[in-house]
């Protein structure tokens, strides 16, 4: 046996278990995990019309998920909030909330064995439209403030996490558009695995902002049925038109099964494997085959079989490419009988923090032994009908679920997700 | 010419508003940094704030470093306000 084959072994032998043992949102139903499951549950939709958005020309989607307004100044200390735009101050206060979910001790978190990844697409959009919006006309710097770039900088949530409670281990702060958060917590496993932290804060944040719905906007996929009653997006239905961006951000505290064991946490789920592959044949449209592979490498690395999964919580948008690409590539990852459904319906397209509020909501799902439906989901397209699609809550023992996300860019993360260990 | 008195109200209030003081914390003998707590980043803000209220320039002044206290602030502006009006004339 060749040396590097003995030493893969020897590594895989070591590696840690991984589970979730906290969770934490802002999500466009308002600041809490347990809003956000309250508002799931119920079927609510969080899209609204904007209308201060029908002032940009060109732009034809004027709808969005935003957030109830948050008074941050009654939350956090100024010395805290001076370098966060909005992004940064929602992943900040989901990262609280999951801390305190999972217990932590203080001497754990800046022990420097807890490590944070949390990613998002940019810095703030909104504080980008402030500052251009001065230099551009002037040309002045001179009322610059000393914060500016801690909230528009790429790493400006992880940065602010960690600033703000303490944390001393690995920053990391993944940035792929709608797949940050997936990426996030697939680091936040592969760290923790192999021992190089004990626990992670993984998740990602974004904001509302007219650029960014314009980037779905100007490739017409965005979602344009502005006409009330806004029952938009409608992920895999015949009549879907679009995305329609949210905000937020979804926290989860990851932690090796020992670390929680040993505390006495309580574990949402165990981490099983993580898929992830780049689709090189376009930077813009969904392929199914990449999309398929990120699931099978995903069930490889997990060592599961693609049988015994029992659920598939989608990325679907609620584009017409992409929602019809992921169904297939369900189709042809696990089969036609699995139960699939996308989250998007409720709250929109989180961007980067879409990964991880819906595998908020998904461990809930595994909590309840129930399936959330895809919301607006009236009339199935015929073409994504090769998945089972989920149209009404369906009890259901979920053991085993894969949970998808996908980005422009060719990026496609497949997160498996097991219930608790025995 | 506005009054010294009305300078050094302006200048406690834009302190108060800006870095979310109470007025009681604010007296002549309060130490920027250990009093009320600012720091390098504090200070740079700070001068953006002088500077755009009352249209001078602190940024490029040595004396900037031996601010200590708010009377240290009050004083300097001050200060720079007449040369400033001087100059105008």
């Amino acid at each position: 046996m060749a040396s590097h084959t003995i030493l893969y072994y020897i590594t895989r032998v070591a590696l840690q278990r991984v589970v979730i043992t906290g969770r934490g949102s802002v999500s466009p139903y308002g600041p809490g995990v347990q809003t956000l499951l309250d508002g799931i549950w119920q079927g609510h939709s969080c899209i609204k019309l904007m209308p201060e958005w029908q002032e940009v020309n060109g732009l034809e989607s004027t709808l969005a998920a935003p957030l109830p307004p948050i008074d941050a100044k009654s939350l956090l200390p100024r010395s805290a909030r001076r370098t966060m735009g909005p992004m940064a101050l929602y992943a900040t206060l989901a990262s609280q909330e999951a801390i305190e979910d999972a217990g932590l001790p203080e001497k754990m978190i800046d022990s420097g064995s807890v490590g944070v990844a949390i990613g998002s697409t940019t810095g703030s959009p909104l504080i980008y439209e402030e500052f251009y919006r001065q230099f551009i006309p002037d040309k002045n710097i001179e009322e610059v403030r000393s914060g500016l770039f801690f909230k528009l900088m790429g790493h400006s949530c992880a940065a602010n996490v960690c600033l703000a409670l303490g944390i001393n281990g690995e920053q990391w702060a993944p940035s792929s558009a709608c797949a940050s958060a997936a990426q996030a917590i697939g680091l936040g496993y592969l760290l923790i695995q192999t021992g190089r932290q004990s626990a992670m804060l993984c998740g990602g944040s974004d904001e509302v902002h007219p650029t960014v719905t314009m980037v779905f906007d100007v490739v017409k996929a965005a979602s344009r049925k502005i006409q009330p009653p806004l029952t938009t997006p409608r992920p895999f239905d015949r009549d879907r038109d679009g995305v329609v961006c949210g905000e937020g951000s979804g926290i989860l505290v990851l932690e090796s099964l020992e670390s929680a064991q040993e505390r006495g946490a309580h574990i949402y789920a165990e981490i099983a494997g993580f898929g992830h592959v780049s689709d090189s044949s376009h930077i813009a449209n969904p392929g199914e085959e990449a999309m398929a592979l990120a699931m099978n490498n995903a069930l490889a690395d997990a060592k599961i079989d693609k049988s015994l999964v029992d659920y598939v919580n989608c990325h679907a948008t609620g584009t017409i490419l992409g929602d019809v690409a992921e169904a297939k590539a369900v189709h042809s990852a696990v089969g036609s009988k699995v139960p699939i459904s996308s989250l998007k319906g409720h709250f929109g397209h989180a961007l980067g923090a879409a990964g991880s509020l819906e595998t908020i909501v998904l461990l809930e799902m595994m909590a309840r032994e129930e399936i959330i439906p895809t919301l607006h989901l009236d009339n199935p397209d015929p073409a994504c009908e090769v998945a089972r699609l989920v149209q009404e809550i369906e009890p259901c023992r979920l053991n085993t679920v894969i949970k998808n996300n996908f980005a422009l860019g060719g990026v496609n993360a497949a997160l498996i997700l097991k219930r608790k260990p025995e | 010419m506005i009054a010294d008195d009305t300078i050094r109200q302006e200048i406690n209030e834009l302190l108060q508003e800006e870095f979310e003081l109470s007025a009681e914390q604010i007296h002549p003998e309060a130490t920027l940094y250990e009093d009320l707590g600012l720091d390098s980043l504090d200070a740079v803000d700070m001068e953006v704030i002088m500077e755009k209220n009352f249209k001078v320039k602190l940024a490029n002044q040595e004396t900037i470093q031996e601010v200590q206290t708010i009377k240290d602030l009050h004083d300097l502006v001050i200060k720079l306000q007449k040369e400033l009006l001087t100059e105008e004339k």
